[in-house]
Parts: structure tokens; sequence; C-alpha cells
């Protein structure tokens, strides 16, 4: 520890290719959990929006799934359904939903009553008005959830490398385990996660900005 | 169903309830290891809060670096504090743990502190100074207690990461509840594993059911959210 470097960065050199697997397995385990998640909760969202009542319900229950956490979560599902992709995908959409659902509503919520006139009297009906309408005003704050809902999955994904689905978390795990502990491996699997973390929010931001330029325009 | 009945078994099993492998013992430790991380983290994190959020000074460069602090997966600073720790000659466990789950309450309880003081109406805070009250006074009696119920939420948010990530503290050889999850994937034991996940969510589901009545109730009434906005409000 203390003559040796934080960082071989000759092993770093030497191992590149395993990196970048490992980097690609966060970034697909990140991009389905995130996906799915989205579906999810664009269909949870509609529903309560058209139902009020099931808002309680819905945002009760998904507000329980994000309180467990990832390590139990993903311990009651291991015996299900193994030590597999499911069980880390299932964990992680979980995840997702509270966040993005509670964006999506709010986003909605956000659209001014007079713009949802404006709407009806130019022949919209609630799905066509829902669509060309409420989505594109809704989207900052929509993004804004998806933003947060990204960074949380990128740090969860670390986990899932406990029930063997690899990612840069594997890279941690394997470090941890080697004898004498590899304190390499620890670290650059646990700062190219941050790194990872900072350049998704950003990139999201920049999507965003460039998909609603009124609200720049506004601002 | 046969999973069922194994947690059942598990729980049932007397050896399970004694020693420091029992039940009472490792709910113990976990409890234990998380409140003392709390309780560092609002002595490190609420003063520093109080100071930034009064003065205005630092703020944006402290939320930033918080910000940034919160992007790093809990599960890697538990990793990443332990090559430090060992190499201070602390030994596997406890320090490690403690430390990186101290390392994971400041950025949400010093960000909101400040967010939470930066808020408080400034017309309150004139009055204040207007009845003569000094800086620290002003700070500590008018924006403290105004920005409690954001605070409070802020804590919340803490420890709750904490009592999750306590259960990862297993990984470097902590105590806690944590120990039933890995050990059960290391022997196969699906009773032990179910076990293990229950203890660790009702625990977590506990303390933000815990909070979140500190945050409706523990704040005087006169300054909840939504009293201090005044008769427009």
């Amino acid at each position: 520890m203390t003559d040796q470097p934080l960082i071989s960065w000759e092993w770093v050199a030497e191992n590149l290719d395993l990196i970048a697997e490992r980097l690609v397995e966060h970034l697909a385990l990140t991009g389905i959990a995130l996906a799915v998640g989205t579906a999810i909760s664009f269909g949870l969202a509609f529903v309560i929006y058209r139902r009020r009542w099931l808002s309680q319900p819905i945002i009760q229950l998904t507000g329980i799934l994000y309180t467990i956490p990832s390590l139990a979560l993903f311990a009651f599902l291991v015996p299900i359904t193994g030590l597999s992709l499911l069980s880390a995908e299932i964990g992680l959409v979980s995840y997702t939903l509270i966040i993005l659902i509670r964006n999506i509503l709010a986003g909605l919520d956000g659209v001014p009553p007079d713009v949802r006139e404006a709407a009806d009297g130019m022949g919209y009906g609630p799905w066509g008005r829902l669509w060309a309408v409420e989505l594109p005003l809704a989207l900052p704050v929509i993004v804004a959830g998806l933003r947060v809902a990204t960074v949380t999955t990128i740090g969860l994904v670390t986990v899932t490398a406990l029930i063997g689905q690899g990612g840069l978390g594997q890279l941690i795990v394997t470090g941890l385990l080697r004898p004498g502990i590899f304190e390499t491996m620890i670290y650059v699997g646990g700062i190219l996660s941050l790194v990872l973390a900072v350049v998704a929010d950003s990139t999201l931001l920049v999507i965003q900005r460039a998909l609603t330029p009124w609200a720049r325009a506004r601002a | 169903m046969e999973l069922l009945a194994e947690t059942a078994a598990w729980f049932g099993d007397p050896a399970h309830w004694s020693g420091t492998d029992g039940i009472p013992s490792r709910i113990t430790q976990h409890v234990q290891l998380s409140g003392l991380a709390l309780l560092a983290g609002l002595v490190l994190a609420l003063p520093m809060g109080v100071l930034i959020g009064h003065t205005g000074r630092g703020g944006p460069l402290a939320i930033g670096i918080a910000n940034i602090g919160r992007a790093i997966p809990s599960f890697a600073i538990l990793v990443m504090v332990l090559p430090l720790v060992l190499g201070l000659g602390l030994g596997l466990g406890f320090w490690p743990t403690i430390v990186a789950l101290v390392v994971l309450t400041i950025p949400p309880i010093l960000v909101n502190t400040y967010t939470g003081l930066r808020g408080v109406d400034p017309e309150i805070i004139e009055a204040a100074r207007g009845m003569g009250m000094r800086e620290h006074q002003v700070a500590l009696k008018v924006e403290l207690p105004n920005a409690l119920p954001i605070i409070i939420a802020g804590t919340r948010v803490a420890a709750v990461q904490v009592v999750a990530t306590a259960s990862l503290g297993a990984v470097v050889a902590s105590g806690g509840l944590g120990r039933y999850i890995l050990d059960g994937f290391a022997r196969q034991e699906d009773g032990r594993i179910i076990a293990g996940a229950l203890l660790v969510a009702v625990l977590a589901i506990a303390t933000d059911q815990l909070f979140g009545l500190l945050e409706r109730r523990g704040v005087s009434p006169g300054i909840r959210v939504g009293a201090i906005r005044g008769p427009n409000g």
C-alpha cells in the first residue's frame, strides 16, 4: 500500500480489453433497465392520469420498492429467478419506477390549463392532446427524472456484480477478492462508474435542451 | 411455497436467535453501525451546512462537490475506502464500513441544510436582525428552525441509504444483517437469504417511516412548510 502507487497503470494498459468489456456490460445492464423502466412508468403514469384514484396505491407501492435496499431486493429474487440477468433487471427496473412516474406526473400536471383548453378548442382528442401538446411541454421535467434514474441505476449496477452479472462492479469485487486486495481494480471500477454517471447525466441534459428549444428561449 | 417453508424454518430455529450470528445481535450491530454513522454525518454536515447556508459563501462549490459525491455508487465508496483504511492499519469490518457510511450521509444532509437555510424568507431574517439578533442568533434561532423540515427530509434520505449500505458492509467483513444474505449466497441456503432480505427490507422501511413521522410531527406547527409562506402563500 505505501510503496505501491494507488493505481498500477501498467495493469490498466495490459487490461484495456477487460475494462472495455466490463464497461459495455455496465452500459447494457443500465440501458435495458432504463428502457423497460421508462416503458412501464409511462404506462402506469398514463393510467394514473386518467384514473386519479390509482395514484396513491401505485406511488406507495413503488415507493416501498424504492426503499428496499438493493442487496435485499436481489436476495429476494435469487432463490426464485436465480443468479441471472433477469434477477438483476427486475431489481434495477423496480428502482426506476417511482422516480420516473413522479416526474412524468409532475410534468403533465405542470402544463398550464389554458394550453389544454386551447388544444381542446383546436379539436385535439384526449390522447392526441396528450401526445402532441402535453408530453412535449412536460419533457424537461420528465428528462430531469430520467437523469436521476440513470445516475441511480448506474450506481446500482455495481451491486449486480454480487449476483454475478458483470459490469464495473465485477472489477471491484474481483479486486476485493484477490489475495491482499488489488487496489487498481477497485479504483478503476469505482472511478469509471462515477465518470459514466456524470457523462450520462450531462448527455441527457444536452439532449433535453436540443429537444425543447422553446424552454431555453423563454428563459 | 417451499421457499416460504424454508424461511419459516430458518426463523424457527432457536440456534438463529442467540450468539454473535443470532438475529438480535445482527440487528443490534446493524442499528449501531447505522446510528453511529448518521450521528457522525450530522455532526460534520449540519454545522457546515448552516455556515454556508447563512453566509451564502462557498455554497455552489460545496453543493457541486456534494452532488458529485452523490453520483459515486455507495458500493464503490464502500470498497474504495478499504485500501485507505487498511493502509491506516485499522483492519476489515467495522472501520471501512463506518467510514464509507459517514461519507454517504454528508451530501444529502449538507445539500438540504444549505438549501433549507437559503430558502428562508428574507423578510423573516430582516425582522430578526431588526429585533437586534446577532448573526449567530439569526442562524441558530431563526434560519435553522425554519429550515428544519427540509433538513429532516435530507436526514431521512441519508438514514435510509445508510441502512441499505450497511447491509453491503458484509462484503468487507462487517457485521450486520447483510451477513445472512452473503452467507446464504455462499452456502446456497435459500431460507437464510430470504430471511436476511426480509430483515434488511423491514429495517429500511421502518427507518423511512420513522423519519417520515419526525418530518411531520417533530416540527413546531408554527414553522411547518406552508405556514411560513404568509397569508397569500
